[in-house]
């Protein structure tokens, strides 16, 4: 009888190509997503030491982080980021590696295309360049974020090494709110726990909260894992998990489907497996959240108010908040919801996919975005755009007064040419609100995207539960 | 890589918690297609105003810190993305070693293979060390790799931790893709076996 193994345990034990006495292993990768920000040096490295990539059936290619997201028959006029696409396209051709360019109709952000392909399994191991990798646990597959050179040694090996990482139990007792989503969940985690709470462990999120959730919210929940300071976040695969992926273009198809299905059944964490870490959170005590400072853990119910340095106990807390109401223009003690916006941006890896944007529209429909604020909605990928459209959500958005955009990683983190601009204040729902993230002097409040478009139509931010009927 | 035996330098004090990699490097320095030259970027906007004029308040515009190759850092060093470009900032400005209470799993592992040293103590450690490191000219910090001991400047000397397989790579400036292609046998051994049994994998 082998001990009870939790889901993780299963994964990790099921990619061991060798263990040390020291406990250093190297791991099989069955999955890699490369993107053009963080592969020119990995592939330049392969070039000079004469190495090919091992497994191209195992590696797929998008541009995104640079794209713009506006017409782009053109093609890209800043130079660096047409450099770094073009450099990305000639790494692919002389490698091999697949590669969907910014007008193939299934580019999008990395996190966005790999699940809606079935390049994402359960019970697989997945590595990108990026760090918000970790969405791709959504499916019960092992997934995370590398640098560089563990690109390069991804390409050229299709392993990693590293060292096992503890177990981090999240369960999530209950049933969520109505108007209380999977963004709503994650953050209020991460408000418990701290951003580097899920430091050195992997996170599995259990409960009736997280299995309710479809598999667009579970990957919300998987992707700001980093954000927690977790390098990955998994979800055990069910019946949900297997009719998303039916039919995908990469997913196993025929006999090999249902040999595959019958493998996944068998990942969930064993009954009576051991976890180094445990925490519970009451899903029925969660209302909408916001983020009020530049950590992800600074968030707040948004019936809150802007809280003080001297309501945390901690010294370097106390500062970092002090630095952070200063950056964010923000007194303490004002209600949350007196907070005026000026940007709206619906989109990114972590809401970006077409649940998303129905939940937005949803708010949107039939009322107009505030004057003052200037709205964008970016779909995740060219796919979900045009579902969006046949459901005629663009129209929707565009009555109401928000931009409708091309897919691509656009505002999240502004390497392309959508940014804010210093002292400008963005209801956002992407990932993270870091200093200079959505550009120089940039303030960002994240949250979900229900939130979002009810920021947009307030003018500020805004209790969405007020806005549906 | 370059190798890692013993570093005595300067060392800079940065008490802040949660220093992301957004702020060790920020994004629109990522459009670079090279590892190199990117010193310059480090922690930019703390660093330069928006009209690229230093900042004399930043710690590494002040004399002795200029020169520093020890960075002395609050709790969660590197938490946020996974580029590489944070580490390459950091190396290229002169940085070989971090010290801090906690660091963020990714960049942790990235420094390890551009040749930087993170090293994790307890947090009275860190803020003796701090201190130290506020003293200016007097800041010089050593460490040795081989002993996997850090002497402050007043002699005062503490051990570190560090995972044996890294400390070997950094002490022989070893890069691991060499390493692991001397496993091939057993990766392709590995391969076959999951080939399989989970052909679905395969194409």
């Amino acid at each position: 009888m082998t001990a009870p193994r939790t889901l993780f345990d299963k994964i990790w034990d099921s990619h061991l190509v060798d263990q040390q006495a020291d406990g250093t292993c190297v791991l099989y990768i069955d999955r890699h997503l490369t993107h053009e920000v963080t592969t020119p040096q990995a592939f330049e490295g392969l070039r000079d030491a004469k190495r090919k990539v091992r497994r191209l059936d195992a590696t797929l290619a998008v541009a995104d982080h640079n794209v713009p997201t506006t017409d782009r028959s053109k093609g890209i006029a800043e130079e660096e980021s047409r450099i770094q696409i073009e450099t990305l396209t000639e790494n692919c051709r002389d490698f091999g590696v697949e590669l969907f360019d910014m007008n193939d109709v299934r580019q999008g952000i990395v996190h966005v295309i790999g699940p809606e392909q079935g390049f994402t399994l359960p019970g697989a191991t997945l590595v990108c360049g990026d760090s918000h990798t970790a969405t791709h646990g959504a499916f019960g597959c092992y997934a995370m974020g590398i640098g560089t050179s563990d690109v390069e040694h991804v390409l050229a090996t299709q392993t990693l090494v590293m060292k096992r990482p503890k177990n981090l139990r999240v369960t999530v007792e209950g049933a969520l709110p109505v108007g209380v989503t999977a963004k709503d969940l994650v953050l209020a985690i991460i408000g418990k726990i701290g951003t580097a709470g899920g430091t050195g462990h992997v996170i599995e999120y259990c409960g009736q909260a997280i299995r309710d959730l479809s598999i667009e919210g579970r990957m919300t929940v998987c992707n700001m894992s980093i954000e927690a300071g977790a390098r990955a976040g998994l979800i055990a695969p069910d019946d949900k998990t297997f009719a998303y992926l039916k039919g995908k273009p990469r997913a196993p198809k025929g006999a090999l489907w249902e040999q595959a299905v019958a493998y996944w059944r068998t990942l969930p964490s064993d009954t009576g497996a051991r976890y180094d870490t445990d925490v519970t959170i009451r899903a029925n005590e969660i209302v909408p959240q916001v983020t009020w400072g530049t950590s992800p853990e600074d968030v707040a119910p948004i019936t809150g108010r802007v809280p003080s340095p001297g309501d945390f106990a901690d010294a370097g807390k106390r500062q970092s908040v002090e630095r952070a109401l200063g950056y964010m223009g923000l007194t303490a003690g004002t209600p949350l919801r007196d907070v005026k916006i000026d940007k709206v941006f619906i989109g990114s890896c972590t809401n970006g996919r077409i649940e998303d944007l129905r939940a937005a529209a949803a708010i949107a429909k039939g009322r107009k975005v505030a004057a003052h604020v200037h709205a964008l909605v970016v779909p995740g990928s060219g796919l979900v755009k045009a579902q969006a459209e046949q459901e005629g959500l663009d129209k929707v958005f565009t009555a109401a007064g928000f931009e409708w955009r091309e897919p691509g990683c656009s505002m999240c983190l502004g390497m392309n040419p959508d940014q804010l601009k210093a002292g400008e204040r963005c209801a956002s729902t992407s990932n993270r609100n870091f200093e200079g993230r959505q550009g120089p002097g940039g303030r960002t409040h994240l949250l979900s995207p229900a939130m979002a478009a009810a920021a947009a139509i307030a003018g500020r931010l805004a209790d969405v539960r007020e806005y549906q009927r | 890589m370059q190798k890692f035996s013993t570093l005595r330098a300067v060392a800079a004090p940065l008490p802040m918690v949660n220093v992301d990699t957004d702020r060790i490097i920020p994004k629109q320095f990522l459009k670079t297609i090279k590892r190199t030259g990117l010193g310059r970027a480090l922690f930019f906007e703390m660093r330069f105003d928006a009209q690229g004029k230093e900042r004399p308040e930043f710690v590494l515009n002040r004399e002795p810190y200029r020169k520093a190759q020890i960075l002395i850092a609050g709790e969660n060093f590197g938490c946020g993305s996974s580029r590489e470009h944070a580490p390459w900032a950091l190396l290229d400005f002169g940085i070989r070693c971090v010290i801090a209470p906690s660091f963020a799993d990714i960049f942790f592992n990235n420094c390890f293979k551009n040749g930087i040293l993170p090293i994790v103590q307890p947090k009275a450690v860190v803020e003796k060390l701090l201190d130290a490191a506020g003293r200016g000219a007097n800041a010089i910090v050593t460490v040795d790799l081989e002993k996997q001991e850090i002497t402050g400047p007043d002699g005062g000397r503490v051990t570190f931790e560090v995972d044996p397989f890294r400390k070997h790579c950094l002490l022989n400036g070893l890069d691991d893709i060499g390493l692991t292609l001397e496993k091939e046998a057993k990766i392709a051994a590995f391969e076959s076996k999951q080939r399989r049994e989970q052909p679905w994998l395969y194409r």
